[in-house]
């Protein structure tokens, strides 16, 4: 069994009398998607947020990457290969989307403080930046504004950017968020091929995506883990119809 | 001694509470429209005018008063409805830069009406003299009346905040702007209301402190900045946090300045005991203010993440 | 089009710097020259504040602090010098000088450490918290001005002399507005390259949205020091200018009023705009002096066109002129 990438255990996050995280244990595996799935309220955001370092929690351990990444915050578990994506589009809207790409690419290249060669002229951002926009499908929106651009591009721009991060592990929250028909197939598709480059901890309330994609899955209910399996296994728990009852399975 | 002490510890409460009136209006108008308001202290000054200007005018100082509040409160409510209004959307730059704006309006309009030259405020004759205290300290009576004001004030804001149907939407505003509005509650008004409240509390401070010291264009300004940093000490939207604020600032400056000279003097000859000391006095408030951030950045009582 | 209207009007503006004072000595009127010299340092305090105001994003209320320690630097250096005094003679010697390049580095270094001090404890908190404590920490150092006996306090310090420049006769009027045209136009350079930069790109991507900046692993914090420091560095420099072209510092360098008045500049010009800080500070010079001359009470039409242009016309004068930018 090939070792976690991420893994999370007995992670606990209590808000008040709220217990939002309870107990929680799950990995993500080189080469796998693994979808956290549960109704709403469940918890999932708070679970994001603690994986990527925005909140603390209050009990548990994190591992990425072999390290412990308790005490690491936010900028440092980007920095270590962690990239996520936001439910609601988080962008630099007066930048075109290129630069949006491109201040992504001058964090991995280290250089960030740099004040004498002009950026736009850069070709060693503007390269890989392009390439990254070209993936998605967003070279020929390059230099439009990325409060120009449509709710469905500001999607596939969020993906470039956690895309040029060259990531180890992606922490995708609800990448469908909004999409059509047409976009949330042309995303699975290209979802599928992505796990290759890295594996992916998917938060997605689109079951065909969720479905389609999942090697595994983590069912999440009042901040708790109720089953963890393939598709499958998933798919015929007696726990998990009864938590969904009333919603689509 | 114990009776300058005493003195100065009265000092300083009269001069805390009367940072309580300014603080209070200036964290309500933050806490429920989310708006920073450096006009504030022109509000201050308006009041104190409009007392001087009627008190003259009529030979009564409490007609001053009762002008001091309402101009202050029609000046808050014309300033709200032509421009304040429009900037509760905006952000906080388009805020500081149209009340900055405003002071300009507010301080060279009134030094065209007034002079510049400051007038003179005369304490009513009932509140003339001075009462005796323990240790022999001769106290003036006005200074007295003015901390019972302050405190009365003081317990009549938490019973509006905590006790009326005003107060009640004034704290569920502050909660979820957006909830208020969609339960039908009238924004506008509200928010005119809370504004006049502020202003009419900045007026009552001005015409307090007014017949104490002077009255000048421009006086509103020290007393703005240091509600500023009761409000950062106590925390943006917490009455509470802006009463135990004033009370610390009024404390440590007022003590700050008497205590730190005689300190230095322990161990320093005279003129620079005086000199670092004063100098050090001044600082002071701001020094606590610097070391409350570190300890709390969000204030000791604020409920801004 | 839009960009090459904005250049238009750049170069109008440059050229009319250059072109006012050149006709004013043509004329034999020095007291334009002077205008125009004070123009050309109020820019330059604009230039620092736009820095962090315009690109990054950071209402600092307290810039009049940075502005006043370099013309303190100016006033307290030149003193000394002039009265033979040494300022520190254990454990080492420091005397004064009436040199201004070496006056020029001390304000930079004093005001570099100043707000990096300052910086590091403003820039934790946001929003409101850190316009009132960038101005409470402005208030600190003119309180602290104001009650130190030792450089005339309240009312402030002559310098009777002014400082020395190599080559220049800095007391002739036109030789000192060419010296701080030049250090204007090398800092508005230098601010260019630096937004242009890897670091600029940064500063306005912490400007839009910081939570962004974390997750692709820049923190905001840093970045955002920076170009505090630099800025304070900056708007020092022109106060030690300010300070030389006066003859004079007093406390009033220091006051809020003075930091609002550069926040005006800006303003005035268009937040973000490179030159927006030359265009407002030329607007505010030319309504003090027309207006002025008319009416003493002329900063209340000043307070009616601060409000029009904040809540009408956000971009300023040169966005008004210039049109919208294409992006960033």
């Amino acid at each position: 069994m090939p070792d976690a990438i991420l893994s999370l255990s007995n992670i606990t996050k209590q808000f008040g009398s709220l217990l939002a995280s309870d107990d929680v244990t799950l990995d993500l595996r080189p080469g796998e998607i693994h979808a956290l799935i549960g109704p709403n309220g469940a918890g999932k955001s708070t679970l994001i947020k603690q994986i990527a370092g925005e909140i603390q929690s209050d009990s548990g351990n994190i591992h990425f990457d072999g390290q412990l990444i308790n005490e690491f915050d936010a900028v440092a578990r980007s920095r270590m290969g962690l990239a996520r994506t936001f439910q609601v589009s988080s962008l630099m809207p007066e930048f075109s989307v290129l630069q949006n790409v491109m201040l992504a690419r001058q964090s991995v290249s280290g250089k960030v403080f740099r004040f004498f060669r002009p950026v736009l002229g850069d070709k060693s951002l503007v390269e890989p930046a392009m390439a990254q926009l070209e993936r998605v499908g967003l070279a020929d929106r390059a230099q439009m504004r990325a409060a120009d651009i449509s709710h469905g591009e500001r999607r596939q721009l969020e993906m470039a950017v956690a895309l040029a991060l060259e990531p180890k592990a992606f922490l995708l929250d609800e990448p469908m968020a909004g999409m059509g028909p047409e976009g949330s197939k042309r995303l699975t598709g290209f979802l599928d091929g992505l796990r290759a480059q890295a594996p992916i901890l998917l938060v997605e309330h689109d079951m065909d995506a969720v479905f389609a994609l999942a090697d595994r899955i983590s069912v999440l209910v009042y901040g708790r883990i109720i089953a963890t399996g393939t598709v499958d296994e998933i798919r015929g728990n007696e726990d998990v119809k009864r938590a969904y009852l009333g919603e689509e399975a | 001694m114990f009776s300058l002490f005493l003195e100065q510890l009265l000092n300083s409460l009269q001069s805390g509470l009367m940072l309580f009136l300014m603080a209070s209006g200036l964290t309500l108008v933050f806490g429920v429209m989310g708006l920073i308001n450096l006009a504030h202290g022109s509000l201050y000054m308006v009041g104190a005018f409009a007392c001087a200007a009627v008190a003259a005018w009529t030979g009564s100082f409490w007609l001053g008063l009762v002008a001091s509040l309402m101009a202050a409160a029609l000046a808050g409510v014309l300033v709200e409805m032509l421009i304040i209004r429009r900037l509760y959307n905006r952000d906080h730059l388009d805020q500081v830069l149209a009340t900055f704006a405003l002071i300009l309006v507010f301080s060279e309009g009134t030094r065209w009406l007034f002079g510049s030259f400051p007038l003179f405020l005369s304490v009513p004759d009932i509140l003339t003299g001075t009462v005796v205290l323990p240790g022999a300290l001769e106290y003036p009576i006005f200074r007295l009346a003015i901390i019972i004001a302050g405190l009365l004030v003081a317990v009549g804001l938490f019973l509006l905040i905590g006790k009326t149907r005003l107060g009640v939407r004034i704290r569920a505003g502050e909660a979820d702007r957006g909830m208020i509005a969609a339960l039908g509650v009238n924004i506008d008004r509200l928010y005119t209301v809370v504004f006049a409240l502020g202003a009419a509390l900045a007026g009552l401070a001005g015409a307090f402190v007014g017949t104490t010291q002077s009255v000048q264009v421009g006086m509103g300004e020290p007393v703005l900045i240091l509600a500023f940093v009761v409000i950062v000490i106590g925390g943006i939207g917490s009455i509470k946090g802006a009463l135990v604020g004033s009370l610390l600032v009024g404390f440590t400056d007022t003590m700050g300045r008497f205590l730190l000279p005689h300190a230095f003097a322990t161990f320093l000859d005279p003129s620079s005991a005086t000199a670092i000391g004063s100098a050090l006095a001044s600082m002071l408030i701001y020094i606590v203010m610097a070391l409350v951030l570190f300890l709390r950045p969000s204030g000791l009582f604020g409920t801004e993440a | 089009m839009t960009m090459n209207r904005e250049t238009l009007i750049n170069s109008i503006l440059a050229i009319a710097l250059v072109a006012v004072p050149l006709i004013a000595m043509g004329m034999d009127e020095p007291f334009i020259i002077t205008l125009a010299t004070k123009v050309a340092i109020f820019a330059m305090a604009g230039v620092g504040l736009n820095l962090v105001l315009g690109f990054g994003g950071l209402v600092s209320f307290g810039h009049a602090a940075f502005f006043g320690i370099g013309g303190y630097a100016a006033g307290i250096l030149a003193s000394h010098a002039l009265n033979y005094e040494p300022i520190m003679e254990s454990p080492f010697l420091i005397e004064g000088t009436t040199q201004m390049i070496v006056i020029w580095i001390v304000a930079l270094v004093v005001s570099a450490l100043v707000a990096l001090a300052i910086g590091a404890i403003t820039l934790r908190t946001s929003g409101v918290y850190f316009i009132m404590i960038t101005l409470a920490f402005a208030q600190m150092i003119y309180y602290f001005a104001i009650s130190w006996p030792a450089y005339g306090g309240e009312d402030g310090l002559s310098i009777y002399v002014r400082n020395g420049f190599p080559g220049l006769n800095t007391l002739d009027p036109i030789s000192f507005f060419a010296l701080c045209a030049v250090m204007l136009g090398i800092v508005m350079l230098f601010s260019a390259v630096l937004i242009r930069s890897r670091f600029g790109l940064a500063l306005q991507g912490a400007r839009q949205n910081a939570q962004r900046m974390t997750a692709v692993g820049i923190a905001p914090f840093r970045i955002r020091l920076v170009a505090f420091v630099i800025s304070a560095m900056i708007t020092a420099l022109a106060g030690a200018l300010y300070a030389d072209l006066n003859r004079f510092v007093s406390p009033t360098m220091l006051s809020w009023h003075m930091s609002g008045e550069i926040m005006i500049f800006v303003i005035l010009g268009g937040v973000g705009r490179l030159f927006g800080p030359l265009a407002g500070a030329a607007l505010y010079i030319i309504l003090e002096h027309l207006l002025g001359g008319v009416w003493e009470f002329w900063q209340l039409p000043l307070g009616v066109l601060l409000l029009i242009v904040v809540l009408f016309a956000r971009g300023g004068s040169v966005g008004v002129l210039a049109g919208e930018r294409k992006h960033a």
